[in-house]
């Protein structure tokens, strides 16, 4: 499509640039396009996919480098069909098949906002995939197969909240860009939509009936915890969840709750949800005898904060035997989250936890993951846990 | 009985295995450098190096530490003297109450190891896990700058003065 | 006649004695009240036979550079090199009962007290000299810590002293020693430094004592909680632990190592805990606390004709959230019971008063307590200091004989601390038809700004005894220093103009002194009032300050300030850069300040970003220029805190702003880009505290700036991200809006 003199910030309304913020930030646009905070939507983020890294591109109004002269028509086929204004074809890390969800309404909100963002110059790294997906026309036959255009249509038997967030959670929030699987094409595997993936070293766990939470979530809790990162009964918002939740304490509170509502649906059929457990798991006296130099480890590293008594318990904080990540099928969160801790933005109140890497060496990580498995889980031993460490370490030199 | 090596000595220590170094450092080795401030990893108070890098003290357990070394701030000072670090916040009276700036030095120690001339933004996000209540922070990174100075490098793009 | 005319030396033993007739002499001079309280030169100055001099004051150094200070104005007036000064500060055993170290007063009270003393003593030995060589006393030059004859004769003041008793009265007005150089004026290093660079014992929390047990109290998650039941007797069994202490509702552990007594809270805390106290009303309290049942107090009524019917009224109303001091160590003292006494290390304010509320909660004499002032963290006001050294007191009781490390954990100090009250201000203004201010009302809403102990039920733990002692009732504090209403009474010479401190006893959250008091909010306010009101009439900010204000100092100040900063050249504000400009002179009657700064607000996140700060401050006469530069720094930069982020947060059942993750403050990355700051020196004109002059300017000129930036006021403080978003949100008018 023609590109277009980037027009002017003035031209939009600025009720529409309003609502379009709240969409940027339920799609959470910054969570892949800003690197480098001082730099705004400039690009530069790194996705990586089984054939090298997709570079996420510099969307403010800069007319050479980002979207400045993109008509909004040329804005409107990108999100809802993958197609960039120069006609090539965007790979599916851009989550064209949730945007394309969008209502037109939404479309021009987002792009009233985009339009008037402050310019930058500079183009994120171009994205080299090896091998025939390099070749854009690939993801034209992926589109073919797998591209189902358009709003979805509202569920009657549901309630207007329920088609809201459903609206969301496939659209603009694409949950399902963390929280499903990719196939080969670096697409999401929509036949395990939702079943939990491994993004950038961290697990983003089964959000649908295979929810590994150990206490049902209910609707209630889940609006608190994506508008707070913390859930009293399940953990806090770690790794890239915790920029979701943020971004999230800042929108519109029925749009949180409608997403909170879908969600609860979507793992209706999770075994928490069918059994709630009244007592945490802590097997105490037993993993003490097994894991000895662990349990020394957890008492002067952990406890001050973990164990009843200690003052986070004392406000209510969740108990790690309900935390999520020890119920995982795999050690990535939890040795994620103790190794790299949980960092709230400087000035924000939020939960925090420092970060281990430096404090621990590899092996008292392992031992720890080990014995948190046991003591507070009735799960078998995971895997691989020096495999996760040695992704959680590959991380920190990037 | 736990052995560590503290400031290039070693020391036999009677202690529960769990004890964060930081309570071992002040009352078994009378070391009054690092501080307690929140026993949570939250202020710095407690920074110490372990092998080069910047730690929370507070959260490393004694047991923990195997062949590891510690420096402290009592560490930064070389035959009797102080070191570059401390004689720069001496010279910019980089003090209110004090309390945080064993921490602040200790940190500072490790960057200014690894970067010697690293840029201020680079100084400032790497002080930021330590607080300071005082708000003496403008003198800390002029000392900072000045001990990066007589190390031989220096802190660059310092922000201009724009009236 | 000289002062010391009346004074008479014995011929052959140089003893001084004291016409006795000298102390009703002086009624029409006064000394200084620190002095007046405590008149005998030997309770300030004592000069040993080797020449070095000790001096005492009842002030304690908080960081805030008070050692040196007083130190200087000693050296000064003894002719003699800091160097050769040793400086007792606060103990109830050694040094003169000063009251509290608070208020900005030290300088002011202490400064003066031993300015004069040392003048005294200083004349002493001059015409001890004089004697000596049998030369007149006018003769005689003091220097380096020696007299000095004109013939070249020199005697040092360790022997000038051997025969010369200081127990004497002060005598009132002694002149100033003149000429020489002064040490005065000098940016002398801090003495305090040095050990707190290099790791040597500084703080409370740094003492060891041989024998020496570690505990810890025990308490619920915050004020009005108390700890459920525990397993006593199983805590009791683990490895280290001493006793664990119980009184009526007071419980604390001691054990051999300190993290053994942590491990043994934990385990006691694990037993849960309970509100003692009525549930918490809402989560923000300032809303509750200008609701709540009110005593109004008048704290100025300036006359002048009533405005004119055709003016115009412009309102406005200001708030903030409680606030915490949040030292960054938490409270810690170290106590111990023997022979009958108790000594208490401790960084307490007061060591006086402290004396004599422990005394009562210990039920002791009050000569049978010692109370020790050791530095602790910054304090900025009534902290956990006085609490914890109860606290460690009735532990160290538990176990005669052995000395009592106690100091509180993180969460302790944010639960239990007493706060700064939030505040609410409505302002009103009239503007007549020349945009001339006509009439002014400041209502200002607020609980006490000072619950500090004097008696045992001022202390936390002197509630939690059985039978509790009795909590005072609080009371405002009289104008002119003022609680909530501190600096509630505009500098600016305004006609017609009227304020009124709605008082409000009901606590629901513990509150005391906090830096500035009520200063920092009315100040807030008002200046941001001035602001809005100089918009209203077109004025620039700066010009329309100085149209109001008549002393010619705090125009100096202002004037000072705004050149410095290059206020005239600034910058049209807008865009999200703006510049503030705010001026106080701290209760109106101590240091001047005036505070410029640019800031730059990221429409996007709603974040601040301070590029410059530029103050100008007339503290009187600078003893230290460097050491008010650094307070004043530091008082920005804690104030920008204050204005941008903190509030504390309550639960219906505690306060939820329990450590630093739920009370965030202010960190590197977001502190100001450069802290300019200009001291007018006034010599001879008396020294004025400049610890909390900053506060209030610094928040209002951050107002100024983030309104002019963005065109839009934020009159609730903290100016969050939040906040500034919301502001910004443009709000589409309802369609169908109802009429009304
Ligand atoms: S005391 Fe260790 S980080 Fe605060
Ligand atoms: S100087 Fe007091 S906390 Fe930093």
């Amino acid at each position: 499509m023609d590109a277009i003199t980037p027009p002017a910030p003035a031209s939009f309304d600025r009720y529409l640039v309003a609502e379009g913020e709240d969409l940027a930030k339920l799609g959470n646009c910054a969570g892949c396009h800003t690197a480098e905070p001082s730099r705004p939507l400039a690009g530069g983020r790194a996705m990586p996919t089984p054939f090298g890294k997709v570079f996420a591109t510099n969307i403010t109004p800069h007319a050479e480098d980002g979207i400045g002269a993109w008509s909004r028509e040329a804005f409107g086929r990108a999100l809802r069909r993958g197609i960039a204004r120069n006609g090539e074809h965007l790979y599916p890390a851009f989550p064209y098949d949730h945007f394309t969800r969008a209502t037109d309404q939404e479309l021009e909100a987002l792009y009233a906002w985009l339009m008037t963002r402050r310019p930058i110059a500079g183009r994120a790294p171009e994205t080299k995939l090896a091998g025939i997906f390099g070749f854009r026309p690939v993801v034209a036959a992926w589109n073919l197969i797998n591209l189902d255009e358009g709003p979805l249509a509202d569920d009657r038997q549901q309630s207007p909240s329920w088609n809201r967030g459903r609206a969301l959670v496939e659209g603009l929030a694409h949950c399902g860009g963390c929280h499903t699987p990719r196939d080969r094409f670096g697409a999401e595997d929509r036949s395990h939509a939702f079943d939990g993936a491994r993004i950038e070293g961290w697990y983003a766990p089964p959000i649908n009936a295979r929810s590994p939470a150990v206490r049902p979530w209910t609707a209630d809790e889940l609006y608190v915890y994506l508008r707070t990162g913390l859930g009293p009964m399940h953990a806090a918002a770690a790794g890239p969840m915790g920029g979701v939740t943020r971004a999230l304490a800042q929108v519109p509170d029925t749009d949180v709750r409608a997403i909170a509502v879908y969600v609860a649906s979507l793992m209706a059929g999770a075994p928490a949800a069918r059994q709630d457990k009244a007592e945490p798991v802590d097997r105490l006296a037993d993993v003490q005898r097994a894991h000895p130099e662990a349990a020394t480890l957890f008492a002067g590293a952990c406890a001050t904060c973990h164990e009843p008594g200690a003052p986070m318990m004392q406000q209510g904080r969740p108990h790690l035997a309900w935390g999520t990540p020890l119920h995982e099928d795999n050690a990535n969160d939890t040795i994620a989250i103790i190794m790299k801790g949980l960092v709230s933005p400087a000035g924000a109140t939020g939960p925090t936890m420092p970060a281990f890497a430096d404090m621990l060496d590899d092996r008292q990580v392992q031992e720890l993951a080990v014995y948190l498995r046991a003591r507070f889980t009735d799960k078998p031993p995971w895997a691989d846990v020096g495999g996760a460490i040695a992704e959680a370490r590959q991380g920190e030199h990037k | 009985m736990i052995t560590l090596t503290v400031n290039g000595k070693a020391h036999q220590v009677e202690v529960d295995p769990d004890t964060p170094l930081l309570y071992v450092l002040r009352n078994e080795l009378a070391l009054n450098g690092a501080k307690f401030g929140c026993g949570l990893g939250q202020c710095g108070a407690c920074t110490v190096l372990l092998d080069d890098k910047p730690v929370f003290s507070c959260l490393v357990p004694v047991a923990a530490l195997g062949a590891r070394k510690v420096r402290t701030l009592e560490g930064l000072q070389a035959n009797g003297k102080p070191g570059p670090l401390p004689s720069a916040f001496e010279a910019e009276q980089a003090a209110q109450c004090g309390y945080c700036i064993a921490g602040m030095i200790v940190r500072a120690q490790a960057l200014l190891e690894k970067n010697p001339r690293p840029t201020e933004e680079e100084v400032r996000s790497h002080l930021a896990p330590n607080l300071c209540r005082c708000g003496t922070h403008m003198r800390i990174l002029r000392a900072v700058r000045r001990a990066a100075e007589a190390m031989g490098g220096g802190v660059r793009d310092v922000a201009e003065q724009t009236p | 006649m000289s002062a010391l005319g009346r004074r008479r030396f014995l011929a052959n033993a140089l003893v001084v004695s004291f016409v006795l007739s000298g102390r009703g002499l002086a009624q029409d001079k006064k000394l200084p009240p620190s002095l007046a309280k405590t008149p005998h030169l030997d309770s300030w100055i004592r000069v040993n036979a080797d020449g070095r001099v000790t001096v005492f004051t009842g002030k304690a150094e908080l960081g805030q550079g008070i050692r040196t200070a007083l130190t200087q104005v000693a050296a000064h007036e003894l002719a003699m090199p800091p160097a050769g000064i040793d400086l007792i500060t606060a103990d109830t055993d050694l040094t003169p009962d000063e009251g509290v170290t608070a208020g900005s007063h030290s300088m002011q009270d202490s400064g003066t007290a031993i300015l004069n003393a040392a003048a005294n003593v200083r004349a002493l030995l001059a015409e001890a000299a004089a004697w000596q060589f049998a030369i007149a006393a006018d003769q005689i030059v003091m220097r380096d810590g020696a007299a000095h004859a004109p013939d070249g004769r020199r005697i040092g003041y360790g022997d000038l002293a051997a025969g010369l008793s200081l127990e004497v009265q002060a005598e009132p007005d002694m002149p100033r020693r003149e000429g020489g150089t002064s040490v005065i004026g000098q940016n002398l290093p801090r003495l305090d430094i040095p050990a707190k660079v290099s790791g040597g014992q500084a703080y409370v929390q740094d003492i060891r004592l041989p024998g020496m047990l570690h505990a810890r109290v025990v308490r619920g998650p915050s004020d009005g909680t108390k700890v459920k039941a525990a397993d006593i007797a199983a805590v009791e069994k683990m490895p280290g632990v001493v006793k664990v202490v119980r009184e009526g509702g007071f419980m604390a552990v001691v054990a051999d190592q300190e993290w053994r007594a942590v491990k043994a809270l934990h385990r006691l805390q694990a037993a849960g805990w309970e509100r003692s106290a009525p549930p918490i009303p809402a989560s923000d309290l300032r809303e509750t606390i200008r609701r709540l049942p009110a005593e109004q107090v008048t704290i100025f009524d300036y006359p002048g004709p009533p405005s004119p019917a055709d003016a115009r009224t412009i309102r406005a109303r200001y708030s903030r959230p409680h606030l915490m001091h949040g030292s960054v160590g938490p409270s810690c003292a170290v106590a111990q019971w023997a022979n009958g006494r108790m000594t208490v290390w401790t960084h307490s304010q007061g060591v006086y008063p402290l004396r004599k509320a422990l005394a009562e909660l210990l039920r002791l004499e009050p000569q049978r307590v010692r109370c020790i002032h050791v530095e602790g963290a910054g304090c900025y006001g009534h902290n956990g200091a006085d609490d914890v050294a109860a606290d460690a007191a009735l532990a160290a009781r538990a176990v005669p004989g052995k000395p009592v490390r106690l100091q509180w954990m993180r969460e302790q100090e944010h639960g239990w601390e007493p706060l700064g009250s939030a505040m609410v201000v409505e302002l009103a203004a009239e503007l007549d038809a020349q945009n001339r201010i006509a009439g002014w009302r400041h209502e200002v809403w607020s609980n006490t700004h000072s619950t500090r102990p004097t008696t045992a039920g001022g202390l936390l733990a002197g509630g939690e005894l059985d039978p509790p002692f009795a909590t005072p009732k609080p009371r405002p504090i009289p104008m002119p220093e003022g609680g909530g209403a501190r600096n509630g009474n505009p500098i600016y010479a305004l006609p017609n103009a009227r304020g009124t401190f709605h008082f409000v006893e009901q606590m629901p959250a513990r509150v005391s002194a906090l830096r500035g008091l009520g200063a920092q909010m009315n100040v807030f306010a008002i200046e941001s009032f001035m602001d809005e009101l100089a918009a209203a009439t077109g004025a620039d900010p700066v010009a329309f300050r100085l149209a109001w204000l008549k002393d010619e100092r705090a125009r100096d100040v202002v004037r000072t300030a705004a050149d410095r900063f290059g206020w005239p050249a600034r910058r049209k504000g807008g865009d999200g850069v703006g510049t503030g400009f705010a001026f106080a002179r701290y209760k109106n009657l101590a240091t001047h300040c005036a505070v410029a700064l640019e800031v730059r607000v990221d429409r996007d996140t709603g974040e601040i970003r301070v590029p410059r700060v530029v103050a100008a401050v007339d503290s009187g006469e600078a003893v230290n220029p460097d050491g008010i530069r650094n307070q004043i720094e530091g008082g920005i930069v804690q104030s920008l805190s204050w204005t941008t982020l903190e509030a504390v947060g309550f639960d219906k059942t505690h306060r939820a702003s329990f450590d630093w993750s739920a009370y965030p403050i202010l960190r590197f990355p977001a502190v100001p880009g450069r802290v300019e700051v200009h001291v007018i020196d006034r010599p001879g004109e008396p020294f004025l505290g400049a610890g909390e002059a900053a506060q209030g300017p610094a928040a209002a000129a951050l107002g100024n700036a983030v309104a002019d930036a963005l065109g839009v006021r934020l009159r609730d403080m903290p100016l969050s991200p939040q906040r500034v978003k919301a502001a910004l949100r443009p709000v589409r008018a309802e369609p169908h809006q109802a009429a009304g």
